[in-house]
This record gives C-alpha cells, structure tokens and sequence, in this order.
C-alpha cells in the first residue's frame, strides 16, 4: 500500500456516485430516489474535500494565505445546507404525492402523462 | 500509515454500506444502511483532515436529515403493519452485526479524534477557527445566500406540506381507462 493519493478519494467519490445512479434507475420508491440523491451529494462533497486537501495552491489570492487551501471545506458545508433544505421541500412533496395518490411509488403517479 | 489503514476501512465499509442502501428493499433498511453510510463517509473526511466536516456530517446529515428521512418513512408506513416486529425486542443475534458496525465505528472515530489528525502538509487544513474566518470572510455572500435558501426552504416546505388544499376529487388515483 503506497501513500495515499488524490486518486484514491477521487476513485471512492466516483463509486458512491454511480451507486447513487444506480439506485436512482432502479427504484420505483420516491423516498428511495430521494435517499440515491443524498448519496450522490455525499460523493460531491468527498471529492470537494479531497480537492480541497490536495490543492498546493489557492486560487483566488487572499488576505489569509493559511486558510486559501480550505474553499473545497466551505463549498461542502455548502452542499450539506442544500441538502438539508432540499430534503425538507422533497419530503413534503412526498407527503402530498402520498395524500394525493395513497402510494409513493412514482409510477403510479401518472396522471400527468399524455 | 494511520491515514492509509483509517482511509481503507472507511472507504471499504462505506461502499459497502452504501451498496445495502441500493439494494435493500426495505425503506427503515435503506435509511439505516444510510446513516452507517454517513458514518463512514465522516471517517473518510478525517482522514482528509477535515475534523469539522465529519463532525458536521455526523451531526447534521446522521442527526437531523435522516431522523427526517425516517419519520417520513415510518409516517407512510410503506412496509404494511409491523406492528409485532417494532414493538418487540430484539434477540441476541439479530444484535450482532449491528452492534459489532457501531462498535468498530465508534472505536475508529474516537481514535482518530484522539490521535490528531493524521500528518498535514499544512497544520492549518484542519483548524475549524480558519474554517470559519474563511466562510464569514471571502464566502460571506454564501453564507448570505444560504441563509435565503433555508429560509425559502422552511416557508416551501411549510407551504406544500401543509395540506387541505387538495382538491377531493383527487384523493384516490385517477383511474386511466385508456390504457
């Protein structure tokens, strides 16, 4: 086993996300689809991060020339409250799809199909 | 050394973790493989030398969103009655896998938290303070936007999840004689 590389966090953040893509094709479920996309902002962030650790130098000049290596940590904390916001919004959807249609299931909700 | 045998478990168990939650059928499953699946992607942030991160990851995704995710879940009561099986308890050996997943996850967060954060290039990667003098500073129209978005969030959220609106002619699912 070598050091640890770029590579390495690169290639996981890539697993999680087909993972996530995998789940979102194969379920039917609306809140299994909604667990498949959390999934794939989590390989988002890993590779945020992992870009974040490895970059040897900032890309906007700052007065903080210490911290110009920690934007990808901001653009996850960013990421984690989009997450936090989209799952309210997409779990109260869900709750009507469930009054409107008795089901969750999004192939049953087709009544806007032509 | 450290950082190589802590970013080896961790990734192992959260592709492993993360696969259940694609394959199970179950919701509860899903949503529980998920927040082990949390767990371990907050190791993988440790060893990234991100302490904040993965606490933020624990606490907030593991805490709050997936607690949301599984009142949801069990609101619906998607699987039918379970009745018997919530209420009783659980036996010894349905206790094992989950308890032995806990247990190695809580060992290898408490000792990497406990023995610093493995070799930085820079000692300032993982000081939360610089982290948040980073966001306040250089991100702050983020930080501003992100609060809209919440509170967009909060009024959407109240708004669509309110109910009564709904007209009662679409209670039940629209028959399609067509097809």
């Amino acid at each position: 086993m070598g050091p640890i590389g770029l590579q390495h966090y690169l290639v996981l953040g890539a697993i999680l996300f087909v993972l996530g893509v995998i789940g979102i094709v194969s379920r039917k479920n609306a809140v299994g689809i909604l667990i498949s996309i959390e999934l794939m902002l989590n390989a988002a962030n890993i590779n945020l991060i992992a870009f974040s650790r490895y970059s040897n130098k900032p890309i906007f000049p700052t007065t903080m020339p210490e911290a110009a290596y920690m934007d990808g940590q901001v653009f996850a904390i960013f990421v984690i409250i989009l997450a936090a916001c989209e799952a309210a919004v997409a779990l109260a959807i869900i709750l009507n799809l469930f009054n409107m249609f008795g089901t969750i299931e999004v192939d049953d909700a087709d009544t806007m199909r032509g | 050394m450290a950082q190589n045998i802590l970013f080896y478990l961790a990734a192992v168990m959260a592709v492993a973790t993360t696969s259940m939650v694609v394959i199970t059928r179950n919701a509860v499953y899903a949503v529980l493989y998920l927040i082990m699946s949390l767990f371990a992607v907050a190791l993988v942030f440790l060893s990234l030398n991100a302490p904040f991160l993965a606490l933020v990851e624990i606490i907030v995704y593991a805490g709050a969103i997936m607690v949301l995710f599984l009142f949801v879940v069990m609101m619906l009561n998607l699987q039918g009655q379970r009745g018997d099986e919530a209420t009783k308890r659980p036996t010894r050996r349905q206790m094992i896998v989950p308890g032995a997943l806990a247990l190695l996850l809580l060992i290898l967060i408490v000792v990497s938290l406990s023995a610093g954060t493995p070799a930085a290039t820079n000692a300032a990667l993982s000081d939360p303070k610089l982290l948040g003098e980073l966001l306040f500073t250089k991100h702050y129209l983020g930080v501003k936007l992100s609060g809209i978005i919440l509170l967009i969030g909060t009024i959407g959220g109240l708004h669509i999840g309110r109910g009564g609106s709904i007209p009662s002619t679409m209670e039940k699912p629209i028959d399609d004689v067509t097809h």
